[in-house]
C-alpha cells in the first residue's frame, strides 16, 4: 500500500500519469483542466518525470502529436475540456479508427454558449460516439486508479484503443483529497511495458490512416465498433486486478442500496456521492430507494445495468447534458432504449440539472425523489423531461 | 485498403486498418475513372517531355523512340498533358471513340 497524502485531484492525477511513465504528454492548457498540464510541465522539467513535454498550439495539435506519438509505439498523455475538446474534435474520431491508445484526460465542462467554464457534461456528450472507451471518475482516488487503468487497458494488444477518463471540472479537479498513491512495484505489476499492435519504424514500414473506399469502409467500421463492445472483458479484468493489487474494486456499474429498492437514482461522475447520502437520508425517512451509478459510458455495460435495474419499479435518470430538440438528457435516452424490451418497464423520470456548475444539493435530490414518485402516480407513462429548478417554469 | 482488398471480411481487416504492405497503391487501377484519354500526333511532338514532368500520376512513359506515352493503367483523363503541350501534340479523345 502505498503513501496516503492529501492533494488536489489535478495534482494527483498528474501524479499518476508520471507513475505509467508516459514518454510524451502533449497537451494545451484550458479551465478548468489547467492544474493536470501545469503540474506535469513541472514534473518533466524538473527532472522527475522523463518525458517531451510538447507545449502545442492548439488542442488540435495536441491530438494530432498524440496520434504520432503513439504511432510509433510511445506512451502518450493529453487532457483537455470542453472547448478545447470540441477544437481537437476532428482528431478524436480518428484515433480509434487507428486503434492507438491514447489516454486523455476530460476535465468536464459546458461547451459554450454562453460561455462557462463550470462543470457539466455537454462537452462528454459531444462526443459520445466517437469511439473512445469512456470511464467516470467519482472522486480524487477514483481518477488517480483510473488512470493507472488506462493506460493497462488502451495498452492491451487485445484492445488497442484510446480511453477517456471523465472527471467532473471544479468539483474534481479542484478539490483537495485524500489520496493513496501506488507503490512503484505496484505500478510495475500492474502496467506493463507498452507493445503495440502495430508500429511506425523505417525497419518494417506500414501505412496508417488509409483512406477506406466505401467498399471497405463498413467493414472497417464494425471492425472498429466489434473491438469496442469486445474490450469489455478486457476492461472488467483490469479493474478486478487493480483490486487485486491496490485493494480498491471497480465495475461498470456500481450500486448503493438497490436491490430492494423500488425507485433507483441513476447517476454519472460525481453526483453518485451526493446521492449516495441522499440514499441514506431518503431511507431513514422510510422510503425504498437506492442508487445505480454508470461508471463506464462506452461500451455500455448493457448487461450489468439490467441487472442493477432488474427489481426496480421507478428510475429517476439525473442528466447532466441535453440532447436539444431531444427526449432529455443522453443518459434518460439511453436508459429508456435499454428498458425498451423489458416485459416489465420500469416509470422514468428525467431531470436535467447542475448545468454549468449549478450546485445540485442534498435538499434538490429529496425534491426531485418526491416531484418524481407525484409524477409517476398521475401520469406514470409521461416520457418526457424536467429542468429541475429551472426559474420560469 | 487499395482497391484489391474489396473481398476482405470486417475480421480479416488489419488492427486499425493498418496497410502492412506499403505502396500498394500502385495496384489500384485509376485509368478506370478516364472518360477522356490523350492521343500523341507524332508528326507534331518534339519530344521535349513536358507531357512526362506535368502529369499528376507520373503516368506518363517515355517509349524507344523518345516519344510518349500515357500508362492507361493509372492515367485519369485530367488532360493536363494535352493542355501543357507546347506544339498542341496531344488530343484528349473521348473513351467511346
Amino acid at each position: 500500500m502505498g503513501k496516503r497524502i492529501g492533494l488536489e485531484v489535478s495534482l494527483s492525477a498528474a501524479e499518476a500519469v508520471k507513475m505509467a511513465n508516459v514518454d510524451c504528454v502533449a497537451a494545451y492548457p484550458i479551465t478548468p483542466q489547467t492544474h493536470i498540464v501545469e503540474h506535469l510541465s513541472e514534473l518533466v522539467n524538473d527532472g522527475e518525470l522523463d518525458a517531451e513535454f510538447i507545449p502545442v498550439e492548439s488542442e488540435h495539435s495536441a491530438m494530432s502529436v498524440c496520434a504520432g506519438v503513439s504511432a510509433v509505439g510511445a506512451r502518450v498523455f493529453t487532457c483537455t475540456s470542453s472547448q478545447g475538446l470540441a477544437l481537437m474534435n476532428e482528431i478524436v474520431h480518428i484515433m480509434p479508427a487507428m486503434r492507438l491508445p491514447i489516454v486523455m484526460i476530460l476535465a468536464n465542462r459546458s461547451l459554450s454558449g454562453p460561455l462557462s467554464i463550470w462543470n457539466d457534461h455537454t462537452d462528454l456528450m459531444s462526443i459520445r460516439d466517437c469511439g473512445w472507451i469512456q470511464v467516470f471518475a467519482n472522486n480524487g482516488q477514483e481518477v488517480f486508479d483510473n488512470v493507472l487503468f488506462a493506460f493497462r487497458v488502451a495498452e492491451s494488444q487485445k484492445v488497442s484503443l484510446p480511453v477517456m477518463i471523465h472527471i467532473d471540472g471544479f468539483i474534481l479537479t479542484h478539490v483537495i483529497e485524500p489520496v493513496e498513491f501506488w507503490e512503484k512495484e505496484e505500478v510495475e505489476r500492474y502496467l506493463p511495458e507498452f507493445r503495440p499492435v502495430h508500429a511506425l519504424h523505417p525497419d518494417s514500414p506500414v501505412t496508417m490512416g488509409a483512406f477506406g473506399m466505401p467498399s471497405i469502409f463498413t467493414e472497417a467500421r464494425v471492425a472498429q465498433d466489434e473491438a469496442l463492445i469486445q474490450s469489455k472483458s478486457e476492461i472488467i479484468s483490469a479493474w478486478k486486478e487493480l483490486g487485486d493489487t491496490v485493494g480498491r474494486y471497480y465495475y461498470p456499474v456500481e450500486s448503493y442500496m438497490n436491490e430492494d429498492a423500488e425507485t433507483l437514482f441513476i447517476t454519472q461522475g460525481s453526483f453518485g456521492e451526493t446521492v449516495s447520502m441522499v440514499i441514506d437520508a431518503l431511507r431513514d425517512e422510510g422510503n425504498s430507494v437506492g442508487l445505480v451509478m454508470d461508471r463506464l459510458w462506452r461500451p455500455f455495460p448493457f448487461e450489468e445495468f439490467r441487472d442493477a435495474i432488474k427489481n426496480a419499479k421507478n428510475l429517476i435518470v439525473i442528466d447532466r447534458a441535453i440532447s436539444h430538440g431531444g427526449q432529455g438528457g443522453p443518459l434518460a435516452i439511453e436508459v429508456r432504449s435499454i428498458v425498451y424490451n423489458q416485459k416489465n418497464k420500469p416509470n422514468i423520470t428525467n431531470f436535467i440539472c447542475g448545468l454549468a456548475g449549478k450546485d445540485v444539493t442534498i435538499d434538490d435530490f429529496k425534491k426531485m425523489y418526491k416531484k418524481s414518485i407525484e409524477k409517476i402516480k398521475n401520469n406514470p407513462r409521461e416520457e418526457d423531461f424536467e429542468f429541475y429548478g429551472v426559474r420560469g417554469k | 485498403m487499395t482497391k484489391t482488398k474489396v473481398d476482405l471480411s470486417w475480421q480479416e481487416i488489419e488492427v486499425g486498418g493498418v496497410v502492412v504492405n506499403p505502396g500498394n497503391a500502385a495496384e489500384y487501377k485509376t485509368g478506370d475513372w478516364r472518360s477522356i484519354r490523350p492521343v500523341w500526333d507524332k508528326k507534331r511532338c518534339v519530344k521535349c517531355g513536358v507531357c512526362y514532368i506535368f502529369c499528376p500520376d507520373a503516368a506518363i512513359n517515355e517509349i524507344e523512340d523518345g516519344y510518349f506515352e500515357a500508362d492507361l493503367f493509372y492515367c485519369k483523363g485530367c488532360g493536363i498533358c494535352a493542355h501543357e503541350c507546347p506544339t498542341q501534340a496531344i488530343k484528349m479523345v473521348e473513351e467511346e471513340e
